[in-house]
């Protein structure tokens, strides 16, 4: 006897077109199959199922049919009107809502099935061409029924149908889970009759509520076996998921962003890389807002979109601050380049947190996202989800190409040392920059350090970090004893250096005007004594011309003398004189 | 007071067991308390889906008593006539001075009626 695959397309899913969900999933829900999704009163589990019905429509044109046994129908159209789902519009042709509330004034006399009910779900169903279908609140019907056996009678009947009419469903039930995550009786069964099941929790931890949303089971799929935390957003369901294994890696690029600070740059080999996240710490007071801030107004003026979410302050006051050190970044919140976010004003979770950041990131297209401080997300009650949500805030960015800027409020009271980031997301960081309060000769001074930055050859010193009018600037550095010099001392150091310059420079002009002074009256020197020189060579051709002169003028006396004697004797003379 | 005919519909999805027995329940319950004086109509809704949807009949079997005003839905196998009584104006109290009624209808029973009624 051969053993026929009952469904081969087992393999087929049908996405939910829900964030987060899908890739938990591997792809969505079991096509044709049915998945039971199981939480407490106000967890989420109508949002989820009308919305897998609704993008069934606008995605994939799969119409569906929303079996209500709780609500009425107008109530759940109006409550999906604050996700901006649309419903109405989609009610005449590609979506149908049935009624099955229980009449309040209804009658039980003896047992009853459902299949008057399906018999009707299956002539609409066929009209509709219906693909999807939700029975939402089947606890409330199957309560109806006393009996347990009863019950499970017409689960199963439920089953067969769904799986006869080859319709993906979903079915909701209310079941308070306990701390393992399996269901209390009598629906427990249940669980081993689908082929997906999916828990909706919602626990309040110190004050603060948290969503997960946990697969127990997927027949002949592969799943995220963890919870995932999510939240009710803006538009519907969103479930945080971390990028799993197996999906492509964000693509990287060697593109420097500048820091906003020139010598910063310097320090880093041109930058942050463009995509990277740069985790700045410090305790309160180092400037960390002012270097974020620095950041965002460079990526402004590069005219990259950018969005400042400010945990500490509002954003007027964040403006008016950064304003005091000659960040103006009023200009670019005018023409829209950059989108301040107070997110004072957000409570709730850290995944509530991340995910409006997410959201108005997105639809501000930014390129560049300073959160300040991220170390915001671990405040009380989330110190168990603000970890791998800030994890997940990197990761995102990363995925997006968004350069990341966060900084890290250090306790003063923690430990003084470098390590240890509240998040422990130091590790994560592509660039750690630290800054922290030297204490030297009665001063507190700024001094910034790259503790780690990737990829990047970086300056293993440590600098003063100073904020002026004019903006920030990161000082030369001096040494002392193997100290960095800061503040008056590194002042002192600078103007001893500048005053020692400057004798040096007079010294040396001193002694050019010595040197050129001597050096002329050499020159005099030289041209007097040329002169006499002179004198004294014309003196002597003087006296040799009049010797000349005499000598001729006594040759020509002798010879006249002769003449005059009329004798030869001047001959013989002159003969001897030879 | 009570009305001369008595007006029933009873929805039934084919030859199901809940089916079948809420049709014996009904005539039976007919012919103990109201001999002719009664109307049934049975609809199939295997054969009118699209009347159940309509008249938003879910669960099967159900009866809708249209007279006497107002109509009543009556979910099940019509195995415990109490209740049904008493939406017809036949309830214990009510039906004192009627003659031929035995013990068993007279005392309201609470638990288990699919018992009783096997």
């Amino acid at each position: 006897m051969t053993v026929q695959p009952i469904r081969p397309n087992l393999t087929t899913k049908a996405p939910t077109g829900i964030t987060g969900l899908d890739e938990i999933t591997g792809g969505g829900l079991p096509r044709g199959r049915t998945t039971l999704l199981v939480g407490g009163s106000g967890s989420g589990k109508t949002i989820l199922a009308l919305q897998f019905l609704v993008n069934g429509i606008r995605q994939r044109d799969e119409p569906g049919i929303f079996v209500a046994f709780e609500e009425t129908p107008a109530r759940i159209v109006g409550n999906a009107e604050t996700f901006g789902w649309n419903l109405p519009e989609l009610l005449e042709e590609k979506l149908f809502f049935m009624d099955a509330q229980p009449q309040a004034d209804l009658v039980r006399s003896g047992t009853f099935d459902l299949s008057g009910m399906l018999v009707a779900l299956g002539a609409k169903a066929a009209e509709l061409g219906a693909k999807r279908i939700v029975f939402d609140a089947l606890d409330i019907m199957l309560a109806l029924l006393e009996d347990p056996i009863a019950q499970r009678r017409e689960i199963y009947r439920l089953h067969a149908w769904l799986l006869a009419h080859e319709l993906t469903g979903i079915v909701t039930l209310k079941a308070e889970s306990d701390t393992h995550g399996s269901l209390h009786q009598p629906f427990g069964f249940m669980q081993f009759m689908v082929d997906c099941a999916v828990i909706l929790n919602h626990t309040v931890v110190l004050g603060v509520s948290q969503r997960n949303l946990r697969v127990q089971k997927y027949r002949g799929s592969s799943f995220d076996e963890n919870e995932s935390p999510f939240l009710i957003g803006k538009s519907g369901f969103e479930v945080a998921v971390t990028r799993t294994l197996g999906r492509g890696d964000a693509e990287v690029t060697n593109e420097r962003v500048s820091s906003g600070v020139e010598r910063l740059d310097t320090m880093l080999g041109g930058g942050y890389y463009r995509g990277a996240s740069v985790l700045i710490t410090g305790f309160p007071g180092t400037a960390k807002t002012t270097l974020s801030g620095a950041f965002a107004e460079a990526a402004c003026q590069r005219g990259e979109r950018t969005m400042f979410v400010s945990f500490d302050s509002d954003s007027n006051e964040v403006i008016r601050n950064l304003g005091s050190v000659g960040i103006q970044l009023n200009r670019f919140v005018d023409d829209g380049t950059l989108h301040m976010v107070s997110a004072r004003t957000i409570t709730g979770s850290a995944e509530t947190y991340l995910v409006r950041i997410k959201t108005l990131a997105k639809e501000h297209r930014a390129r560049c996202l300073v959160v300040d401080p991220v170390s915001t997300l671990s405040k009380s009650g989330n110190e168990l989800t603000a970890h791998s949500v800030a994890e997940r805030l990197i990761d995102w960015s990363k995925a997006e190409g968004i350069t990341l800027v966060c900084t890290s409020l250090l306790d003063e009271m923690s430990s003084q040392s470098e390590a240890g980031s509240p998040l422990q997301i130091s590790t994560l960081a592509d660039t750690w920059i630290h800054l922290n309060y030297l204490v030297q000769a009665g001063e507190r001074n700024r001094g910034m350090s790259i503790i780690k930055s990737r990829g990047t050859a970086h300056s293993n010193q440590v600098r003063e970090l100073i904020l002026s009018d004019a903006g920030i600037t990161v000082t030369d550095t001096y040494t002392a004893g193997g100290e960095v010099l800061m503040g008056t001392m590194r002042w002192e150091k600078e103007s001893a250096e500048r005053h020692a310059r400057e004798a040096d420079a007079v010294a040396v002009k001193l002694r050019t005007v010595k040197l050129e002074a001597e050096e002329a009256e050499l020159d005099a020197r030289v041209k007097s004594l040329q002169v006499e020189l002179a004198a004294k060579l014309t003196e002597k051709a003087v006296l040799a011309r009049s010797a000349e002169i005499h000598e001729q003028e006594l040759l020509l006396g002798r010879e006249r003398i002769r003449e005059l004697r009329g004798t030869d004797a001047g001959r013989e003379e002159r003969g001897g004189a030879k | 007071m009570s009305p001369d005919v008595y007006n029933f519909r009873l929805y039934i999805t084919g030859d199901a067991p809940n089916s079948l027995q809420a049709m014996a329940n009904l005539a039976q319950l007919c012919e103990t308390h109201l001999p002719d004086r009664y109307e049934i109509e049975i609809v199939d809704v295997l054969l009118d889906p699209t009347r159940a949807l309509t008249e938003k009949i879910y669960m099967t079997p159900t009866l809708i008593t249209e007279s006497p005003y107002p109509g009543h839905r009556i979910v099940g196998t019509l195995s415990h006539t109490e209740p049904i009584l008493q939406i017809l104006g036949l309830g214990a109290a009510q039906r004192r001075n009627y003659p031929g009624l035995k013990e068993r209808d007279a005392a309201p029973q609470l638990r288990r009626p699919e018992e009783s009624a096997q």
